[in-house]
């Protein structure tokens, strides 16, 4: 993992790697789209509003994917001080923000004509609404404080606290008589949904993945260059030189 | 162990001496409940149906209120330092600091509660459970509050990070307090919620000092 | 022809939940995207701009 510490060697490597993520999110939408909409089947109880279902699934299993991801970088930085960690987990929280949001306004577009109600308090939708209030929580304790170093660990601690809402998530509709259905893809004894759903609904969330990693790539650049700006301005070092196999002066990237 | 039971009583002493800090969040507390027949109207079986709920949230707001003083005062006169230079490790002087916390504030509102509950006329089946779930549940709200103190400790808007970091982990709490005075009253049995309420106690009691432990080290670098 | 575009824009009556549905998930795409890449430019911004005022260093 040392190897991956070098912010230059990340640099190289994401300036690779995110076009390819890139295209490949951006075919994954547009397929995924496609089949979405014009070539799945409606469904024989719900008819064409199963087709939130492409939109909605997605983004919620990208909203617990990204915590997690938040959570396991900050545990990174806490315990082996890792300099990209805290990047990452930053870099991050906004993109599983936006994607919960999207699945809280979505499951509730789906939830009116379904079960007659835009929202109900039961454990499914209650504790995705806690992990919003944690992605909101953790950029704001993050930007709390004038030395971003306090902010980034007291933000890294309140990850990893608040990671018990992840079990919660997942097995809510098992535990609880929830009005939200239970699982219907990831369960023991597989999938129950059919392949003519399951197929769009797996492109789709791909997609969002690679759409996730290429803007969490780009956001993570974003904050080397940023460091790279805020050290120089101090002109405490020599800068580093550009990607070119260059040496690095120490301390040079917070 | 003596130097924890010292950090307790020396918390227990400061807070005594300031009689009014715990003194104010009682007053908070009847002060809040008391507006809802005026917000909502007398009628008793509105009020009863809604006490449970009301005690709850308004001793969770109160007991907000009171968590600054958990280590913001020790960190402005520089006595944290102190105590985190001690043998005593980190984390048993949060847990020795949360014990004296919920002695002056968790105990006085749990003693409140009941009180306050008959004033929105709770149906009588509700008082004991209350009073037990009061009990088990304001322990958890000094030690998850402290791990939001410790994470806003120094920050430029202290109180309000304060807010929105413990407040939906107090949701838990929340949840199984209220519904243990609620099944009471509708004649369920309340033991699975005494359990989740004790179980969520029991996880606490190990984790918020070792996490506001986490949050208080860089703040004394 | 306009009878199967009117069909799929319908949504079998759903059409006032699915399409806002679609175009939230359009929204928050583009906005996270657009959001990255301007903060991406700004700071290369600020890097060149940095750049451009010092001598060159040794590579």
């Amino acid at each position: 993992m040392q190897r991956f510490a070098n912010p230059g060697r990340f640099m190289r490597l994401s300036s690779r790697v995110m076009p390819w993520c890139g295209a490949g999110a951006s075919i994954g939408l547009a397929v995924g789209l496609y089949l979405a909409l014009l070539v799945a089947p409606p469904d024989y109880q719900q008819g064409e509003a199963v087709r939130i279902m492409f939109v909605h699934v997605p983004a919620a299993w990208m909203a617990s994917f990204v915590y997690a991801f938040l959570a396991l970088a900050s545990a990174v930085a806490l315990i082996w001080r890792h300099p990209l960690a805290d990047i990452a987990a930053q870099a991050a929280a906004p993109l599983g923000a936006g994607f919960t949001l999207l699945c809280l306004v979505t499951g509730s577009l789906w939830g009116e004509p379904m079960w007659g109600t835009w929202w109900v308090w039961d454990a499914r939708l209650t504790s995705v609404l806690v992990l919003f209030f944690l992605y909101v929580g953790y950029i704001a304790v993050v930007n709390g404080f004038d030395d971003p170093t306090r902010g980034a660990r007291a933000g890294a601690v309140l990850a990893l606290v608040g990671v018990v809402n992840l079990p919660i998530i997942k097995f809510s509709v098992d535990w609880w008589n929830t009005l939200h259905q239970p699982a219907s893809v990831f369960r023991v004894g597989g999938p129950t949904i059919d392949r003519s759903m399951l197929v769009p609904l797996l492109i789709m969330a791909v997609a969002f993945m690679l759409y996730f990693a290429t803007l969490l790539m780009l956001r993570m650049r974003t904050a080397i260059v940023a460091s790279r700006v805020r050290a120089a301005r101090l002109g405490e070092i020599e800068v580093i030189p550009e990607p070119q196999g260059g040496h690095q002066a120490a301390g040079s990237v917070t | 162990m003596t130097a924890f039971w010292a950090l307790v009583a020396r918390d227990l002493r400061l807070a005594l001496r300031q009689g009014s800090d715990a003194a104010l969040v009682v007053a908070f507390f009847v002060l809040a409940v008391v507006l809802f027949p005026f917000g909502v109207g007398p009628e008793p079986q509105l009020l009863a149906r809604i006490a449970a709920g009301v005690v709850w949230v308004t001793a969770l707001l109160a007991a907000l209120l009171s968590l600054d003083r958990l280590f913001q005062q020790d960190y402005e006169d520089g006595s944290l330092e102190v105590i985190a230079l001690a043998p005593l490790p980190l984390e048993a002087a949060v847990l020795a600091k949360c014990l004296a916390h919920w002695l002056t504030t968790g105990l006085p509102l749990a003693v409140v509660g009941p009180a306050l509950a008959a004033l929105l006329r709770l149906d009588g089946a509700g008082y004991l459970p209350l009073i037990f779930a009061m009990a088990l549940g304001t322990p958890s709200l000094s030690l998850v509050g402290a791990v939001g103190a410790s994470l806003s400790l120094g920050a430029r808007r202290a109180g309000v990070l304060l807010s929105l970091l413990v407040l939906p982990l107090y949701i838990p709490v929340l949840i199984f307090g209220v519904a243990a005075v609620e099944q009471a009253v509708a004649g369920f049995p309340i033991r699975p919620h005494l359990l989740i309420l004790t179980a969520l106690l029991l996880a606490a009691l190990p984790l918020a000092p070792w996490a506001a432990a986490a949050a208080l080290r860089p703040a004394l670098e | 022809m306009m009878d199967a575009l009117d069909h799929f824009l319908a949504m079998g009556g759903y059409a006032r939940f699915v399409w806002p549905a679609y175009a939230l998930a359009v929204l928050v795409l583009a906005a996270m995207a657009v959001q990255s890449y301007c903060a991406w430019r700004r700071q290369q911004a600020l890097w060149s701009a940095f750049e451009a005022t010092r001598p060159q260093r040794r590579r």
